[in-house]
This record gives C-alpha cells, structure tokens and sequence, in this order.
C-alpha cells in the first residue's frame, strides 16, 4: 500500500474526473454528490501519508520512480519530505473544504465546474510531491488550465479579463523558469554527463557564481509572479476578485503556496550560493517587506470586501517570503506554517465573504453594517477568523507571524522592525473591515431578513477553526515535522560545501530495490 | 552508371512513381467513373489507397535503411533517400492522409466538389517527394514547383468565391516572384561549382571561404526564396490572405505539408552545401525567426478571423523551427524534427475543428462561429482546446515538446536572448489562443448556429489527430527516438 500511495493520492481526484464525464450534465445532485465523494475520498487516501510519515528520517519518503521519457532524463519521481506533506495535507482539505462549499453557489455547468476543481486537485498535489525538476513543471503548468476556467467561466463580471491576466502572468513566469530548469539541467549534464531533472543529483552541480545568480532570476520570476512578491502582485486582486468563492479559496489557500514552495524546495537548495549572497537576498527581504506593508495599507482602502482580503494575501504572502529569507530555520519553518495559517484564515475570509455574496450579491463595504445582529453566528465565524488572520495568541496565526519575525529580527533588526508594522496595519484594515461591516446599528433595509449560517456552511467553518485553534495552542507537531527538511536546507545555504546529496538522497526500500 | 534504370533507382523513385501514378488516375477516374458529383467521395478512398502503396514502398526503404544504415542515391546521385528525408515523406504522408480524409465532407457542404482536387493533392505530395529526396538544384526546384503549381490551384478550389480566387491569385503571383528569387539564388550556387549537385556545390562554398560577395548574395536569395515557401517574416504577407481565402482544408494541408517540404529543402540546402557559410545565414535566419515571432504573434492578437489568426500562429510556429535551425547543433535539429511532426498533428487537428462547424449558410471561420461550441459539441470544443493548448505548448501537450527542444537547443547554444525572446512569446500567444478558447466555452451563441457537418472521416481524422497530440505529449519518448535516429548518419 505505502509503496503506491503518493499515486493514490496524485490520482484519485483524476479517476474522479473520469467518472463524472460519464454522468449526464442535467443530473446535477448526483454529480455534486460524486464530485464530493471523490474529494473527501482524496482526503481519506492522504490520511495514511501522515500517519505513516517518519519525522525522524532524513529525505524524501514514499519515494517512487519511475523512468518517464529516459532520452529527455525525464523521470516520474514523487516522494515527500515534511514541508511538502504539509502541503499536500492542506491541498486535500482545502480542497475538500472548497468543492464542498461550492454545492450552493454553483448552479450552472456543474459538471464543467466539478471536474476542473478535481483537474486542478491533481496538479496541485502534483506540484508538491514532485521530485523531478521536469514533472515538476508539467504539475505546475497543468494548474494554469482549470483555473483559468475557474474564473473565466464561473467567476464575477470581469471575470474574463482577471482569468487571462492570471494565465498570461503565471505563464510568462512559468516558461522563463523553464529556462532556468534547462540551463542547470545543462550544467549539470555538461558536468557529469548525466542527463536528468532528479533534485537531488542537480544539486551537485557547480556553476560560477553569475550563471548561479541567472537561474536564481529566472526561478524567482516564476516563484515570485506565484506568490505574488511586489511588484508582481498585480494580477493578484483581480483574479482573486472575480473567482467564484471555492475559486479564491483554493487559489489563496494552495495556489500561491507553490510560489513559495518553489523557492524553499529549489531555489535555495540548488542555488545555495546565489541564495545566500546579500544582494539577492536583501533585495527578496525589501520586496517582501514592501509587499507586507504596501498590502495592508492597500487593504485598508478598499470599498470592496473581497478585494480587500486579496490583498491581505499579498501583505500575509510577503511574511512567508520574509521569513524564507531570513535563511535560518526559524525563518523557513515559520514561513511553512503560515502558509498553512494563510491557507486556513483567508480562506476563512473568502469563505465569509461568499457566505454574505450569495446572499446579497454585492460586496461593497457600505452595503453592510451592524450584520451581527442579524446573524449573529456568521459574527462570531468571522469574529474568529479576523482574529486568526490578524495574529491573536493561541490561534494559528500568532505562531507563524511570531517566528517570521523573530526570524528576521535575528537576521536583520531592520527588517523585523518593519515587518512588525505590518502586523499591526494587519489588525488595522481586519479590525475595521470588522467594525464597518459587523457592528453598529443596521442601517440597510436589505440586510434585515438575511439569513444566518445554514448546517453546510458550519460544516465548511468548523473543521478550519479547529484546526486554527490546534495549530495556535499546540503547534510543536507542525515544527517536528519540518525539523529535519529545514535543517537539511539551512545547513545547504549557509555551509554551502557541505556535501549534501547523502542527506537528500531518497530513503526508502523502493529507491533501493530499483 | 551502365544502365539509365537500375533497380535501385527503382527502389528509391517508387514512392513518387505511384504518387504520380495515382495522382493522374485521380483525374481520369474523375471523368470516367464517377461523373456524377454525389460519388466523388469514392475518389477520397481511391486516393487513400494510393497513400497506402505509397506508405508501403516507403515502409519497405525505411527497413532497407534501418537494417543497412547510410542512404540510397539514385540517378546519379540526383536523388537520395536517407532516414532524414524518410522522416519528411512520412509527415507528408500523414499530412495528405488527414486532409483527404476530412476533405470530401467540406467540399460536398460547400458544393464545390471536384475529382480534381484529389488528385491535385497528389501531385502536391509528389512534389513534396523531390523536396525532401531531392539532392541535386535541377530536381529540387522542379519539386518546388510542382508542388506549388498544384497549390495554387487549390487554393483557387472554390471557383464561385471571391475570396478563394483572390488567395490564389496572391499566392501565384508572390510565389512566382519568391520562386524567381530562389532560382536566382540556385543559379549563383551553379556559377560558382559549375554543378547542380549539393555534394560539389558544398566544395565550392568551401574554397570560397568567409566574405565573398557572390557568397553572400546566393545565400541571401536562397534564403529569401526558402523563407517565403515556410511563411516566415519578412516573406509572410502572403500567408494571411491565402490562408483566409483558400478551403478551409487547403489552408490546413499548405500550412502543414508545404510548410514540412519547405523546410525539408530548407534543412537539406542550409545544412548541406551552404552548411560551410553558417556565419553567412545564421544571422540572418535568427532575424527573420525573431521577426517572425514577433509579427506573427502580435498580428494575430487582433484578429477576428480564425483562419486569419491561425495563418499568424503558423508564421510564429516558422519562427520557432527557425530558431531550432539557429542553434543548429545536433539537438536543434532534433528539435526542428521533433516540433515539425508535433505541428502537423495540432495544426491539422485545429484546422479540422473549423471545417466541422462550416456549413451550407456559413463559412464557420469566423470567431463568433464558435461562440458556445461546449454546450452544441463538448467533443469538438475539448479537442480544440486540446490543440490550442498544444500549439501555445503548454504541457503535457505535444506542443510542449516541441517548445522543450528548441529552447534546450538554444540555452545549449548559448543563444540566451533568443531563448528568453522566445519563451516571453509563449505568453502572447497564450492571449489569442485563449480568445478562441473563450469564444467556445464562456460565450453565448446569439443566433441559432447550424449543425455541425461531422462525418466519419472528420471524426476518425479529429481522433487521431488529437490522440497523438496528447499522446506524444504525455509520452513523447517514442518520437524523440525516432527523430533521433533520423539524425544519426
């Protein structure tokens, strides 16, 4: 079981596709029914990868290889460390979460809808688990198509500008990194003469230090247009905007997280060198602090609901930057999990926002107000989801905003003193978005007769504030789990001629028996 | 050299004799037997079997080679067939078979159906057999001409449209000059060797060396004849309007086929005897690559016509087999093999999806054409999307690939500018790709629109098409070997 169980995992959602292309589009329940049933199902098979995960072991686990295109050195070669179980946990239940949520909202070309989420499910886990270079960015590619659909079919009225400005800005970001992938692949084959796109062996290669910084460049276009770093940001607001709720959702919660995977799987381990040279990393530090600040004083003006929680990501994302470029490992733990507290409170947040969208069907600030007497449970979710976000001790986002910025203070006291402005603009804009929206007297007719939270909108809420308050109260697991990835690519970056590839080499009886 | 036809000639020349054959049987069979229009689609499957005898002697040489290595001259040395050109006749064979098969449905809907189109479609690929086999300046452009000749006339196929007879008489005209051109340029490279054959006109470049005028202008001509038959910029105003204008079934088999055999004669003339004058052509064909990139990117970004915009994708697509030509090494040309075939099967496929949706009332070339064909069709609209994606090279499609190897030929190379270029204009192409995309899946359909003229042909050619675009994407192994064998002397 184990020996397959990534596949499992990549393809459940895939064989989920395949079915429901064979249930007729009128029959919708039973559609939203399969579509569910695969989702939670896909849930279920990535349980037994936490279970059976060894914290205590070096590497890559449940690794599993396969020669894929042998002349291009392409392999099919998945496996998972601590960082990348983390993220596939939270892309199965973020997207279990998320086709979940969507059963009212989406009306219209239901099966269309259903199987590019499940599409998208696959390349996402794709993403993380890849451990060839190549497979690596066929996964990252293969995301693009479903959610541009995502948006550009279901999503709001300018939906089909925000669509093709998220492909064309990941796309562009994407194939310049593809020639950066190629460029070490070269390297790498004119060195050893081995042609391949295994991580671990492209990490013996030796380039001089401007090539090394030039692959740095080129991955950090890609990387950083998926985060999104300033100034690349910009197609952020707009597709998180116009996206349909479980679109958001799932584009907050795990989409961008593979910008910042990207850099802590690739560029600093195979680019120690350019990693860790201070121009390069002063200049990452200065734009994730201008994206933390630049993104909550953005938040704090806007009139429209969601867009000002799209840009919290941007002002939350550039936390997760910073603390990867802090280089040290409370800097790349912290920012592992507050990815993972992203992915739980702003998804929190998009979710809340779709809850009184399908509703009211607006969602401008001044449209609302004093909504906390009318729904008074909807206020308490936000309530605790606004906290989350904002970084309240004993939830989840305290912890990794805490370690982000002891991370950087121990790296630079500069940074930390401004990121730390960045938390309290943080609680300003949720504080107030709270204030404006939820409380005072209500002081708009339509908003008298709303409804509150039905039992399926509490059953998408529920499951992400208990794992918010496990993760705020009790988050040693979460730093256990990344012990060992993290100092293995800490010690890469600053001991950069220590020879790693024995630590990153796979550790499992499969890769042995090949 | 005793006897004027041996056996190898024979051996080597069958493959055109039964094209030839079959091509002008075509056009007696057409009077003959089936003179009334309903059963012209019999000459369809009499022509296919003539690729399938065609496919058959090549399949026979293709073993030869496989099991003996090196390559067959015939005639002198006139003509050759090498594991390289085998590799074009087989484009060429699957180009013709596809168009064919989705032809007899477009021109019944059309009322347009005339035997002769079959066998002008053979005579085309007859051509195309001396373009790729041709070693010699005489055959080769006897080859070219045929092979233009014929197109010139299908592209003027529908008689009654204005805009098919415009096309066609754009195309002979710039075709004629282009081929002037080219025949200029031939007969310098004849001046300087005294010869029409590639091996001694290669010496000839040789002893010239770097900076020889006469060099420089039969180079320089050539080149623009050659860049003028793949539709490269700047010899691409032709393409636009020829593509729009002609069938939409021509328009797919010019931009697949007489692209192929364009860059056959291409490869064989820059790689052979001019292969000594790299410093020569080498800027000058990653200019026009560059140029063709840009203009066939940026054109196509406006346009309403799908026709229209897919001629500018294709003079894109020149500009990526260009660059592949640019660096040059052995894995360019791998790469210009590679993406060759890849680009017959998604251009075909793209093609194809257009000729479903015309009708009786309707071209179907329009883009508001498409408008909602995932509700009328999800069949049709998924392959297309397939294509597109395919064609913008986004894995894991075949396009990708295709892609793949020519920016691993040009970081190899060292050409790092050309392959950034390169790379940012995967994402302008994505723009208008998508325009179609999003004209099938988020439009609405104003009007009624007609149904769809699928017929078995247009299906098993749509499934074919697609299946090899997805497949060589998701396991591009099998044809990476094969092209690379083809390189392997």
């Amino acid at each position: 079981m184990n020996e397959y169980l990534l596949s499992t995992i990549l393809f459940t959602p895939l064989i989920g596709v395949l079915v429901l292309l064979f249930i007729p589009g009128r029959m919708k329940t039973a559609i939203r029914w399969w579509a569910n049933i695969s989702a939670v199902a896909g849930f279920l098979v990535s349980l037994p990868l936490l279970l059976n995960f060894n914290k205590a072991l070096d590497g890559y686990q449940f690794v599993e290889r396969v020669d894929w295109i042998p002349s291009l050195g392409v392999q099919y070669l998945i496996g998972v460390d601590g960082i990348s179980l983390l993220m596939v946990m939270l892309t199965t239940v973020m997207g279990m979460l998320a086709i979940f949520a969507s059963w009212d909202s989406i009306n219209e070309k239901v099966k269309e809808y259903y199987a590019m989420f499940l599409l998208q499910q696959v390349g996402m886990i794709g993403v993380f688990i890849s451990l060839d270079f190549m497979l690596f960015y066929v996964f990252w590619e293969l995301v693009l198509v479903p959610m541009y659909f995502i948006i550009g079919v279901w999503g709001g009225p300018r939906k089909l500008y925000a669509a093709i400005k998220f492909f064309l800005y990941t796309l562009a970001g994407g194939v310049l990194m593809l020639l950066g992938i190629i460029t070490l692949y070269l390297q790498h084959l004119a060195q050893t003469g081995v042609a391949t796109f295994e991580i671990a062996q492209l990490m013996n290669t030796q380039m001089p230090m401007w090539m090394e910084q030039l692959v740095f460049w080129s991955f950090f276009v890609g990387f950083a247009i998926k985060v999104p770093m300033f100034p690349f940001h910009t197609w952020l607001p707009d597709a998180h905007t116009e996206a349909p709720t479980a679109g958001s959702v799932i584009l907050a919660a795990v989409l961008l997280k593979m910008g910042t995977y990207g850099f802590i799987r690739f560029s600093l381990p195979l680019l120690p060198n350019a990693s860790a040279d201070r121009m390069i990393v002063n200049v990452l530090a200065v734009l994730s602090i201008i994206g933390i600040i630049y993104g909550a004083l953005v938040s704090l003006m806007q009139q429209d609901w969601k867009k000002l929680v799209a840009y919290s990501s941007v002002s939350h994302l550039g936390f997760c930057t910073l603390g990867i470029f802090a280089l040290n490992h409370q800097g790349i733990a912290g920012s592992v999990i507050q990815q993972i507290n992203h992915g739980i409170s702003t998804g929190m947040l998009f979710l809340i926002v779709g809850v009184i969208y399908e509703r009211r069907h607006t969602r401008e600030i001044k449209e609302y107000g004093g909504l906390a007497h009318v729904m008074p449970n909807y206020a308490i979710v936000f309530a605790f989801a606004m906290l989350s976000s904002a970084g309240l001790p004993l939830l989840n986002g305290f912890i990794g905003e805490f370690t982000i910025l002891q991370a950087a203070f121990q790296a630079n006291m500069a940074w930390g003193a401004f990121a730390v402005t960045g938390v309290v603009f943080g609680a300003a804009y949720l504080l107030w978005l709270y204030q404006r929206t939820m409380l005072g007297e209500v002081t708009n007719e339509k908003n008298k007769g709303l409804k509150d939270l039905n039992w399926r909108e509490w059953a998408v809420f529920v499951p992400l504030m208990g794992w918010a308050i496990a993760i705020g109260v009790y988050p040693k697991p979460y730093f256990d789990i990344l012990e060992k990835p993290v100092a293995a690519i800490v010690e890469r970056v600053n001991g950069q001629t220590a020879p790693v590839s024995a630590a990153i080499e796979p550790v499992t009886t499969k890769s042995e028996a090949r | 050299m005793s006897s004027y036809y041996t056996a190898t000639d024979h051996f080597v020349l069958l493959p055109a004799l039964l094209l030839g054959l079959f091509a002008c049987a075509t056009l007696l069979f057409d009077f003959w037997v089936f003179p009334e229009s309903k059963r012209r689609k019999h000459l369809a499957w009499f022509v296919l079997l003539g690729e399938v005898f065609a496919a058959v002697a090549y399949f026979r040489q293709q073993v030869f080679l496989n099991q003996y290595g090196g390559e067959l001259q015939a005639f002198g040395g006139s003509l050759v067939i090498d594991q390289f050109a085998l590799y074009f006749h087989w484009i060429f064979v699957i180009a013709t078979a596809v168009t064919i098969v989705m032809s007899y449905r477009y021109f019944e809907v059309r009322d347009e159906h005339h035997g002769e189109y079959y066998g002008l479609v053979m005579l085309a690929q007859t051509g195309m057999y001396f373009l790729a086999s041709g070693n010699e300046l005489v055959v080769l452009y006897t080859g070219l001409e045929t092979m233009a000749l014929a197109f010139y006339v299908l592209v003027g196929m529908l008689k009654r449209d204005q805009r098919s007879n415009e096309a066609a008489l754009k195309y002979f005209l710039l075709g004629g000059l282009s081929s002037g051109l080219l025949v200029y340029g031939f007969s310098l490279l004849y001046g300087m060797a005294g010869s029409t054959k590639l091996r001694e006109i290669a010496a000839a470049v040789a002893d010239r060396g770097q900076g020889d005028t006469i060099l420089f202008l039969a180079v320089a001509t050539v080149l623009a004849g050659l860049l003028f038959k793949v539709a490269a910029a700047p010899f691409h105003i032709w393409a636009p309007d020829t593509y729009e204008g002609a069938p939409t079934v021509v328009t797919a088999y010019l931009a697949v086929a007489s692209k192929a055999a364009s860059l056959a004669l291409l490869l064989r003339i820059l790689l052979g005897p001019l292969g000594l004058a790299r410093e020569v052509w080498e800027p000058i064909l990653a200019g026009a690559a560059l140029l063709s990139m840009t203009v066939g990117n940026f054109a196509a970004v406006t346009q309403t016509n799908t026709k229209r915009l897919l001629a500018y994708s294709s003079i894109n697509h020149a500009g990526y087999i260009l660059l592949g030509v640019v660096a040059g090494n052995q894995t360019g040309i791998q790469g210009v093999l590679v993406y060759m075939l890849v680009y017959v099967f998604m251009t075909l496929g793209a093609f194809l999806v257009l000729t479903v949706l015309c009708r009786e009332t309707t071209t179907g070339d329009d883009i508001n054409d498409l408008h909602g064909l995932m509700r009328r069709s999800p069949a049709h609209a998924i392959w297309m999307l397939i294509f597109l994606l395919s064609l913008a090279g986004i894995p894991p499609t075949a396009g990708f690939i295709g892609k793949y190897f020519i920016f691993l030929s040009l970081i190899e190379t060292g050409h790092y500018y050309l392959a950034a270029a390169a790379a940012i204009y995967v994402a302008v192409a994505i723009y208008y790709y998508f325009r179609i995309v999003k004209s099938m899946f988020v439009e609405k359909e104003e009007t009624e629109m007609p149904p769809l003229s699928v017929s078995l042909g247009t299906r098993a050619a749509l499934l074919a098409t697609g299946v090899m675009t997805l497949g060589i994407g998701i396991y591009p192994e099998p044809l990476v070997r094969f092209a690379q064998q083809t390189l392997v002397r």
